[in-house]
């Protein structure tokens, strides 16, 4: 009849229990944040007697999860920026030329002079060579610049596309190296957004990589969409070039490969620069504020290995020239070359304030984004619109809870209690398991509590209905509760599952908030028919086994 | 003392009627699909674009002084609505002003936004910006095309799990009774130009997932009773069905229908449109199941040897004795 064996029952009771248990830290959720924060913080070493006090808000053996309040509930920023990939190609294809240059200058004999010539496409390098006999040659040193591909996918094939157009070799990435590429720059970016984000020190920002070139960033705490933007979006892209000649006339034609950047400080001034960079920011290790001889603020930095080679190459070359080091698209400074710097390391001086060389030395050192960004989607919450509706939700969930428990008991008496308690534990699951597995609860999720908390009973409801039914045919009490379960388990099971699927769909094609809610609604299906089918029924048999009432009154 | 809604023993014909009610539902559907063609939606920036500043001043709205602020930055339509809400007092005054997407650039830029601002700071000194969002026309573009998508994949899941658990007589119905939720949502979101964004997708799922709960409890009903009832006429057996769930199927609309109005009335303007929606939908949804997805059963025609040792007795999860 109504058997339940020993071990389900401990195992069921045991789930409850720790349902509660992990779920009562989100009714102190204020203390418990304090008081994680406090042993975040006493972890790196800090020890104060305020983080003492703030971690002995919560006790350290009791669970201290919590579920994670979703921007919408405590404000911040949202963006949404798209990686211009493709200004990788251009700068791998101008990294390209000097290598291109100098195997073909040393056949200068068959194929005469080395030209660059201008390229629509930037990812494309064209080279020309004066002497029209040569080219066949010029184009085969050129193939033995390719390399097979080194990753897994790319197998068989070769980083480079070398062909011949009209008498000029065209040089490009492979597909295949786009794409590796494409994926080491989304990684870059990413840390680097991770790190500038970190300088900040806000609390459990989101930065995830999304699509292939998409980078979604939510950072909680943050005062507007455009100050996250602002911390993030500067490029501080360092390049170090040498300098044709200056000119005071920005409107100036340069010759192609050439370019012009105006001086920061000198007003007027213009720089007129080789394109290519000899060195470039990505190479550097280090940076720090520091002072010149003359006790002036710079900023000291050092190379990389790679770096620091081609920077003494260069200054070994060019002593008695002047170089420009670039920041952004603007002469810093643009000094003469004193002697071979080999070292790899250096200083750069512009007239800076204190404040100016440490904020110039915390972006270098965050190293420069890889490529540009568009930001395609950008939201700002207000931290007290948050708050409004966390109150808001919680007090509607309080009164749909209130409301909903009194309706149960009022219809099925005592079998409405039962289900309430399970409707409880329910609710107590649900929190449990957001908060261990981390979910986000977002202003959506809170509504998709609060249509669980309507939609939870209907498996009892279903049951209940049933046993009613069975009442009226059945032999006994027993039986009948017997075969109302038996019964409503088809349309309970198929019923969940179709709703399960919906909120499938909705997690797999949804983002931000609705995801929040299908996460919400799912744990409520689940949790729902996990309390009908065991909870509810395990208190019933409880008290059947004590009572062994002749009648029921449902 | 017990609350029932239903006496234990109901004798309803509603396949009686079944002209004038599915009838009444083909109408409702012409109905919004006319207004959905001749008024739109009223699309919120998630699938339009543009910018959607939301503010609280403790001065009285001054809409009109708003409008003229903004208007000489040339930023093309722009549209402010009062924001209502039973718990804000008269020190709270709250609206949302929405600027169309700007050509040429993806998320709307900081420069455009400070202007804005200070323009409507010198109305209104008071004022502050508690939320400020941009979605650029790429992403509100791709989120229509995934809203679609979304909805389009769970229909198919449905359609496909309830013919492997019942008929596809059935999995028609079902489906035919979802279709007939989301139109009728389009339509009143339509004909009162509730502002359809993100969150209402998210609602018309929830509402297809609702639909479909109550559905297949009528239909798992039927199920058993066609078994049970061999010789009976298909109507008879229906009519029994609906009968018997009837009770379940008003105590769990109901209880769902409590959370969700407390949840309308508390829970913050911001979130309103979303469980308006869903109350919309749970009432359509329980309606569809009896007078579309019944009714398209009974039209369709069910084989009555099914359980008979037949193709689909394994597939059950529970037996029925």
């Amino acid at each position: 009849m109504l058997q339940i064996s020993l071990w389900k029952r401990a195992l069921i009771i045991v789930l409850c229990l720790t349902a509660l248990v992990y779920a009562v830290p989100n009714l102190f959720y204020d203390r418990v944040e304090r008081h994680n924060d406090a042993v975040a913080l006493m972890e790196t070493g800090l020890d104060t007697p305020e983080l003492q006090s703030e971690r002995a808000l919560w006790p350290d053996w009791a669970p201290s999860y919590l579920i994670n309040l979703g921007l919408d509930l405590r404000g911040g920023a949202h963006l949404l920026a798209e990686v211009q990939v493709t200004d990788v190609y251009a700068d791998r294809i101008d990294a390209l030329w000097p290598e291109v240059r100098d195997l073909l200058r040393a056949e200068r004999a068959t194929v005469g002079g080395v030209r660059r010539m201008p390229s629509d496409d930037p990812g494309v390098l064209r080279v020309a060579v004066s002497n029209a006999d040569g080219l066949q040659q010029a184009f085969e040193i050129a193939q033995t610049l390719a390399r097979p591909m080194q990753t897994i996918s790319g197998i068989g094939q070769s980083d480079l596309d070398i062909s011949l157009d009209n008498g000029e070799i065209l040089i490009t990435l492979s597909e295949a190296e786009r794409l590796a590429t494409d994926d080491r720059t989304m990684s870059q970016s990413l840390e680097i957004i991770r790190r500038r984000v970190d300088e900040v020190g806000t609390r459990e920002p989101t930065i995830l990589r999304q699509g292939a070139d998409r980078i979604l960033i939510q950072v909680p705490g943050i005062g507007s969409a455009t100050e996250l933007k602002e911390l993030i979006g500067t490029t501080a892209r360092l390049t170090f070039h040498p300098v044709v000649r200056t000119s005071g006339d920005a409107g100036e034609a340069v010759a192609p490969r050439q370019v012009m950047y105006p001086s920061m400080n000198e007003e007027g001034v213009y720089y007129v620069l080789e394109q290519t960079p000899v060195v470039s920011g990505e190479q550097l290790v280090d940076a720090q504020p520091d002072f010149d001889q003359n006790g002036r603020p710079a900023v000291s930095f050092r190379f990389n290995p790679a770096g620091a080679r081609a920077f003494g190459l260069y200054t070994a070359e060019n002593i008695g020239n002047p170089f420009a080091i670039v920041l952004d698209s603007e002469v810093i400074s643009a000094p003469v070359i004193q002697s071979h710097i080999s070292g790899g390391s250096g200083i750069i001086t512009g007239r800076f304030s204190v404040e100016e060389s440490t904020q110039l030395a915390i972006l270098l050192r965050a190293g420069a984004l890889p490529a540009g960004m568009d930001f395609l989607e950008e939201r700002t919450i207000g931290p007290e619109l948050g708050q409004d509706s966390v109150d808001a939700g919680k007090i509607a969930a309080v009164v749909a809870m209130g409301a909903v428990l009194a309706y149960m008991a009022l219809s099925y008496g005592m079998f409405g209690m039962i289900a309430n308690v399970a409707l409880l534990v329910n609710i107590a699951m649900i929190f449990a398991i957001l908060s261990s597995i981390g979910g986000t609860l977002t202003l959506p999720g809170i509504a998709g509590i609060v249509l669980t908390i309507g939609m939870a009973v209907d498996a009892n409801v279903l049951i209940f209905e049933r046993i009613r039914e069975e009442l009226r045919t059945a032999r006994g009490p027993a039986r009948a509760i017997e075969l109302g379960y038996e019964k409503a388990m088809s349309a309970i099971l198929d019923a969940n599952i179709t709703t399960f699927i919906t909120a499938a769909i909705l997690f797999a094609l949804g983002s931000g908030p609705v995801r929040g809610f299908a996460i919400t609604l799912g744990l409520g299906i689940i949790t729902s028919v996990f309390s009908a089918i065991f909870i509810t029924r395990l208190i019933i048999v409880l008290w059947f086994e004590r009572r062994r009432p002749k009648t029921l009154s449902l | 003392m017990r609350l029932k809604l239903v006496p234990d023993q109901t004798n309803l014909n509603f396949m009686g009627p079944w002209r004038l009610t599915f009838g009444l539902s083909c109408v409702l559907m012409v109905l919004s699909l006319v207004a959905f063609f001749s008024f739109g939606l009223n699309f919120g920036i998630d699938f339009r674009g543009g910018t959607s500043i939301r503010t609280e001043a403790t001065q009285p709205l001054d809409i009109g002084g708003y409008r003229d602020a903004i208007a000489p930055l040339g930023l093309g339509d722009i549209t402010i609505s009062e924001v209502f809400d039973p718990t804000y007092g008269p020190e709270r005054n709250v609206a949302t002003i929405r600027i169309q997407a700007q050509d040429g650039s993806e998320a709307v830029t900081p420069e455009i936004l400070t202007q804005v601002e200070a323009a409507l700071r010198a109305v209104d000194p008071t004022l502050t910006f508690s939320s400020v969002e941009s979605v650029g026309p790429k992403v509100s573009g791709e989120l229509v095309f995934e809203a679609i998508i979304a909805v389009a994949a769970a229909l198919a899941a449905v359609l496909i799990y309830i013919w492997l658990r019942f008929e596809w007589q059935f999995a028609l119905g079902a489906v035919a009774a979802l279709v007939h939720d989301i139109i009728l949502t389009i339509g009143v979101f339509s004909v009162l130009q509730l502002r359809f964004d993100l969150a209402i997708i998210a609602a018309l799922l929830t509402i297809v997932g609702y639909s479909l709960n109550d559905t297949v409890v009528v239909f798992d009903r039927m199920r058993e009773n066609l078994i049970k009832f061999k010789k009976r006429d298909l109507t008879e057996v229906m009519n029994l069905s609906l009968n018997e769930t009837l009770s379940r199927t008003l105590m769990t609309s109901l209880t769902t229908l409590i959370a969700l109005i407390s949840l309308f009335v508390l829970g913050g303007d911001v979130i309103r449109g979303f469980v308006f929606a869903m109350i919309w939908g749970v009432v359509v949804g329980t309606w569809s199941s009896v007078y579309v997805a019944a009714v398209i059963v009974k039209r369709l025609g069910v084989r009555r040897d099914l359980g008979n040792g037949g193709d689909k007795a394994g597939t059950q999860f529970a037996t029925s004795e």
